[in-house]
């Protein structure tokens, strides 16, 4: 009798227990873990799914825009990982229950701010509470921004600055000019950006605190493509001064210029994380393809993006494991990622170009071309999920997310 | 008596199973609304530079003197006088995504050759230009790439290449705002903008 009790308690019990333990362990923390990628399943992750209750209005919209480009969905409670709740009048109070391990893992209540900036905090401390890794809608204390250009139909426009979802924008320059390729300096409020205004394309350094601006790079030709090192000291950009559009590098003061490629049609200079590498589009034996050189000179080394034609306007992930980049397809533009190191083939993602990542290496800020107009949208690569960001001003484009 | 022998075992498999999951307390019910703790995020979004309001200045004390290094040639045509109708008729055209000068635009250019080489006071400018398709930096650098092109040319036509300059527009100013190659092929452009000396005061 004894026996029997034992082995038919066993026999109901263990796979009860094995399933309990497993449904534990798969809601945990540990969901966000490296992405291990083959060419056949790509860089596919689903999104978590997450309800929402109890906000209206803005709080509710940034919360929704927030937590959609890092990856979640939105659900019933019932079809929830994740359960977001709270109230926004006068305040946003959130919080955020594990329905698994039916706890709750944050709550919180946000003043003293705008409803707004109020939803973008309590935005990355769900998804801090959830995955563990901080979210991205802030930077030092503010709204993340982007910097872009708005360009009115005769082709000039401004630089604007604008908080990443497109909120606030402000007009940083008055050129009524062609203006391009904004750039962030690393850990300060400033920005590189070529403007026409002197009547040749030069490149500013702008302090948007002080807003005092001065030309670093005013040379004969095209003064573009400005990208500063991560470590805030060199500058990189696309030069024609010595007869073709090349890379160069100076010091961030424009002091101590280099040459450092002679390869043809160069464009879209960007650093690697480490700081060792220039990354950019060139065109190679007649075939337009991604290189990077080392940004204290030397030979300039093709990156491979087998299968995937006519790559442009690359950037590097901040973690260092990506290159995004733009693949020009007949009259098609596509955002594409491929493995920094190589070791798998590009996939393609979504509709657009000229991405420029945020600081959590898997949301991305890019122009999508709706017709012949230009908009800014926001994309999760690992699910692939993209909003756009509201129209702000004329046609909108070359975004940089603020670092 | 079947059925009690199923209920012990039943009952362990449970107590076992709810004890793995944490929940100690199997009450169901609306989980306690704890009152976290307050953030004061500061109302105006200042800290780390920003400005009050959460906007950015509009520019101010606008400072245009060069940074170090500023390469000489420009100078040399500052306060020139642009002349756009005097080349106009000779504005040469690109194939797509190509900045090589066809063999059709060889006369255009040796016009071009001819009236700088008329009037040795004058210098010129190259304006490159795109069709709408290509990406903004890609079209700059072809856009460049095209005047610098048709530098060449002119200089192998006895042109000093110093008494010209380069200028590219990317996509920015076409002359023919349709969405069709016949529109694109008039936009695929080098147009040449002769310079005349400031008159003497």
């Amino acid at each position: 009798m004894k026996n029997n009790f034992i082995k038919s308690t066993i026999k109901i019990c263990l796979p009860i227990f094995l399933a309990a333990v497993a449904i534990n362990f798969s809601h945990g923390q540990s969901d966000q873990n490296e992405i291990t990628i083959s060419t056949t399943t790509g860089l596919a992750q689903k999104p978590i799914p997450v309800s929402l209750d109890g906000f209206s209005g803005e709080v509710e919209s940034v919360l929704k825009f927030d937590l959609y480009v890092q990856g979640f969905t939105f659900v019933s409670p019932d079809a929830a990982q994740y359960q977001i709740s709270g109230s926004n009048s006068g305040n946003v109070v959130g919080r955020v229950s594990d329905k698994f391990a039916r706890k709750e893992i944050l709550s919180r209540s946000y003043t003293g701010a705008s409803l707004r900036r109020e939803a973008h905090a309590f935005a990355d401390d769900i998804v801090q509470a959830i995955t563990g890794k901080p979210g991205i809608a802030q930077l030092r204390g503010s709204t993340a921004k982007i910097a872009f250009e708005a360009q009115s139909p005769n082709g000039n426009g401004e630089i604007y600055v604008s908080d990443f979802d497109g909120g606030n924008p402000v007009a940083v320059t008055h050129d009524n000019a062609i203006v391009d390729a904004p750039a962030w300096v690393p850990g300060r409020l400033a920005l590189f950006y070529t403007s026409y205004q002197p009547g040749n394309p030069d490149i500013f350094y702008h302090d948007l605190t002080t807003g005092q601006r001065r030309i670093v790079a005013g040379y004969s030709g095209l003064n573009t493509g400005a990208a500063v090192s991560p470590d805030g000291t060199k500058l990189a950009m696309i030069l024609s001064k010595s007869g073709s559009p090349n890379v160069w590098v100076c010091n961030i003061d424009g002091t101590n210029l280099k040459k450092l490629t002679s390869t043809e049609e160069d464009s879209s200079p960007c650093w690697s994380p480490d700081g060792q590498w220039i990354c950019f589009a060139t065109k190679i034996a007649e075939r337009r393809v991604l290189a990077k050189v080392p940004a204290g000179g030397g030979a300039v080394r093709q990156i491979s993006t087998a299968g995937v034609f006519n790559p442009t306007e690359p950037d590097w992930s901040p973690d260092g494991k990506w290159i995004a980049f733009t693949r020009q397809a007949g009259d098609e533009f596509d955002i594409c990622v491929v493995p920094a190191d190589g070791t798998a083939d590009p996939v393609v993602l979504v509709t657009g170009e000229d991405p420029s990542w945020s600081p959590n290496s898997r949301t991305l800020v890019f122009t999508r071309r709706a017709g012949y107009r230009y908009a800014l949208s926001v994309l999760d690569v690992f699910t692939k999920q993209v909003k756009d960001i509201a129209q702000i001003s004329g046609n909108d484009s070359q975004p940089s997310w603020e670092k | 008596m079947k059925m009690m022998k199923l209920i012990y075992p039943l009952a362990f498999a449970l107590a076992i199973t709810l004890a793995s999951t944490g929940c100690r307390s199997h009450k169901p019910g609306p989980i306690t609304q704890l009152p976290g703790p307050t953030i004061g995020i500061v109302g105006n979004d200042t800290g780390g530079g920003t400005l009050p309001g959460g906007t950015l200045p509009p520019e101010t004390g606008l400072q245009t003197q060069p940074g170090a290094g500023q390469t000489a040639g420009l100078e040399e045509f500052e306060g020139m006088i642009k002349d756009p109708a005097a080349l106009a008729a000779y504005t040469i055209h690109f194939a797509y995504d190509q900045a090589v000068i066809r063999s059709s635009e060889q006369a255009n250019l040796q016009a071009v050759a001819a009236a700088l080489t008329a009037d040795p006071n004058t210098k010129l400018l190259i304006e490159g230009n795109c069709d709408e398709r290509g990406t903004e930096e890609y079209n700059l650098s072809l856009g460049e790439r095209r005047a610098l092109a048709a530098r060449e040319a002119l200089a192998k036509l006895g042109v000093d290449p110093m008494r010209v300059r380069t200028i590219s527009y990317g996509k920015a100013k076409p002359v023919d705002p349709g969405h069709n190659e016949a529109a694109w092929s008039k936009n695929r452009r080098d147009d040449f903008v002769l310079l005349h000396p400031k008159a003497s005061s």
